[in-house]
């Protein structure tokens, strides 16, 4: 009998990779504000260089800039709702401004604090990351992407915010390599482009255009794992062979990664862009991450049909 | 190394002591030039940082000019972001930039605004937004500590900045993470744009809030030197950052406007600089 191997979620994955690298690298420190993430881990001699500050996201913020002004290469570690609200302006201000390599590793994203309520939903932080100049935004989509886009990140020399999942959630077909920067392709079709950020989303966009495909309707899959610098060119290709764009996300449909997607086509090209993501209205009740996507029609069913209408219409 | 090794020698003699006054009365011509400048300028609140910013520069920290990021530098952070005018007055006279280039302040294109940024030589960090220094001297001090140095931060905040929450989030992580290495300075010059920082939100007892804190808390005249270069210069205590309330009078110097309100911000006139100016001399003199 062979045990089944533990998928992780990505924060569980970023949390590995920290604890791997951080021994290695004396320019990195891992700051954390009661967490609990990192409860398991023995840094050994590098011990000093994991700080638990308590309960104080601004301070955590501020003081990773100053670490960073300093050389150092800081880890911070918060809930996402945390990071993009409360300790916003020191994000922008303290980190953003000055252009420093904060890693803030930000974690419950979207509705994966799920029964937690929306004081615990993180469904604004890619519209508030993405205007901030020097920011470089990362949606990975489940562990192998997290492992790939962790490290990747490592050397980027401004700040980076890492939108971390809080459950484990299902692997992704393989595909291409993934590179930060770049859409990874998941499928090459003809008729619509169906363009997806984060773990459900793509899981939903790739069971869509196989819904699709059974209808004769063939769909390009495009994983967007990184938001800001977006990868223009990937997408505009992309929509320039199939026409109609639609986007998936685990964000409010204002201001997140459709939205991005949307600025950036429209100078480009007269295609039509359809964004699935969370209603303009707080979740207010409880449910799983699925359970509350599903309500919020961000499924499979849903771009299928979004994809016939269009295609109609 | 002990922090009183960073002292200037001979800081009691009359000859420094003559020399810093003459420092002083330069920092607030400049303040008062710039102020008459096309945008005018946080007049009250940059005067009554003068002396803290002068003991610093001149009595007190490793700084050098010539080479602004030097690793073994101690580190300024001016959280009250509005004495930028004061703050910039007094790195030309440290030597970090000529004196003429205050002249660009308020202009159309400077990098010289209102409240600093790191395009102006010595600038550690952008401050304005009350209330960031403290984290930021935290990130600073926990870097020193890594690198087991004795280097000193510095936080400058006002009096009317403490009424942030984020000052007392970062005050108690401070004295957790026991960063002797970190020194506050509360420039208490007890008003604020509305009013008396006690009528508006009331910080007493002030002192008695950063013991709770677990700060070491030292009270003095802000605008007597050697009161101010005792209290920055003292040996750390083990395991407990120091904070320095430094009693001042906004506006200091220009007693058309000292200690009220009107004085937190100006736009002077010919007449007015010709004045202020005068006001200076006259009272340098005394």
């Amino acid at each position: 009998m062979t045990a089944a191997v533990k998928v992780l979620s990505s924060r569980e994955v970023y949390r590995d990779i920290v604890a791997e690298l951080l021994p290695r690298d004396e320019r990195m420190i891992c700051l954390d504000t009661d967490t609990g993430l990192f409860g398991g881990v023995d840094f050994g001699a590098a011990s000093n260089r994991y700080v638990n500050i308590g309960i104080a996201e601004h301070t955590l913020m501020g003081a990773a800039a100053g670490l960073a002004k300093e050389g150092r290469i800081p880890f911070v570690n918060t809930m996402a709702a945390f990071a993009c609200s409360r300790a916003i302006e020191a994000v922008k201000i303290d980190i953003a401004y000055n252009n420093l390599p904060v890693r803030i590793a930000a974690t419950h994203s979207g509705v994966s604090a799920g029964h937690l309520g929306p004081t615990h939903h993180a469904l604004e932080d890619l519209a508030v990351m993405r205007t901030l100049p020097n920011m470089t935004v990362i949606v990975p989509a489940d562990a192998a992407s997290t492992d790939a886009l962790v490290r990747q990140a490592l050397a980027l020399p401004g700040p980076v915010y890492l939108r971390l999942g809080r459950n484990a959630t299902p692997d992704l077909p393989a595909g291409p390599p993934v590179k930060l920067g770049q859409a990874q392709v998941l499928r090459q079709g003809t008729d619509i482009t169906i363009a997806a950020c984060g773990s459900y989303p793509v899981l939903a966009a790739i069971e869509a255009a196989e819904l699709l495909g059974a209808e004769g309707i063939e769909a390009t899959v495009l994983h967007v794992h990184t938001v800001k610098p977006l990868d223009t060119a990937t997408l505009a290709a992309a929509a320039g062979f199939t026409g109609t764009v639609i986007t998936v996300e685990e964000h409010w449909r204002t201001g997140g990664f459709g939205a991005a997607v949307a600025e950036a086509l429209t100078e480009l090209l007269p295609v039509r862009v359809h964004r699935l993501g969370l209603p303009d209205r707080f979740v207010g009740v409880s449910g799983s991450q699925s359970y509350l996507l599903e309500r919020a029609g961000v499924t499979a069913a849903a771009i299928a049909e979004r994809a016939k209408s269009s295609l109609k219409g | 190394m002990s922090s009183s090794t960073f002292a200037l020698p001979n800081t009691t003699s009359a000859q420094h002591l003559a020399d810093l006054r003459e420092v002083t009365a330069r920092i607030r011509e400049h303040v008062v030039n710039m102020c008459a400048g096309p945008e005018g300028g946080h007049v009250g609140g940059s005067m009554s940082l003068v002396e803290i910013l002068a003991t610093l520069y001149f009595r007190v920290m490793l700084v050098d000019p010539q080479f602004p990021a030097s690793p073994d530098r101690d580190v300024l952070l001016l959280s009250k972001g509005h004495g930028g005018i004061g703050l910039y007055a007094t790195l030309c006279e440290a030597g970090f930039f000529p004196a003429e280039r205050l002249a660009d302040y308020g202009v159309h294109g400077s990098s010289l605004m209102a409240h600093p940024n790191t395009d102006v030589p010595g600038v550690e960090m952008p401050t304005g937004s009350l209330g960031h220094g403290l984290a930021l001297g935290i990130g600073f001090a926990l870097a020193t500590k890594l690198d087991e140095s004795d280097r000193r931060t510095f936080v400058i905040m006002g009096d009317g900045e403490l009424q942030e929450g984020s000052v007392w989030e970062a005050a108690s992580v401070a004295s957790s993470q026991k960063l002797d290495n970190l020194i506050a300075v509360i420039d208490r010059n007890g008003l604020q744009i509305t009013g008396g920082t006690r009528e508006v939100n009331d910080l007493e007892p002030l002192a008695d809030r950063w013991r709770a804190f677990g700060w070491r808390v030292f009270e003095v005249d802000g605008h007597d030197v050697d009161a101010l270069t005792g209290a920055l210069s003292a040996e750390p205590e083990e395991g407990k950052p120091t904070v320095v309330i430094a009693r001042t009078v906004k506006g200091k110097g220009l007693p058309a406007v000292e200690n009220q309100i009107r004085s937190h911000y100006a736009k002077l006139g010919d007449r007015q600089r010709r004045s202020a100016l005068a006001a200076l001399r006259k009272g340098q003199r005394s």
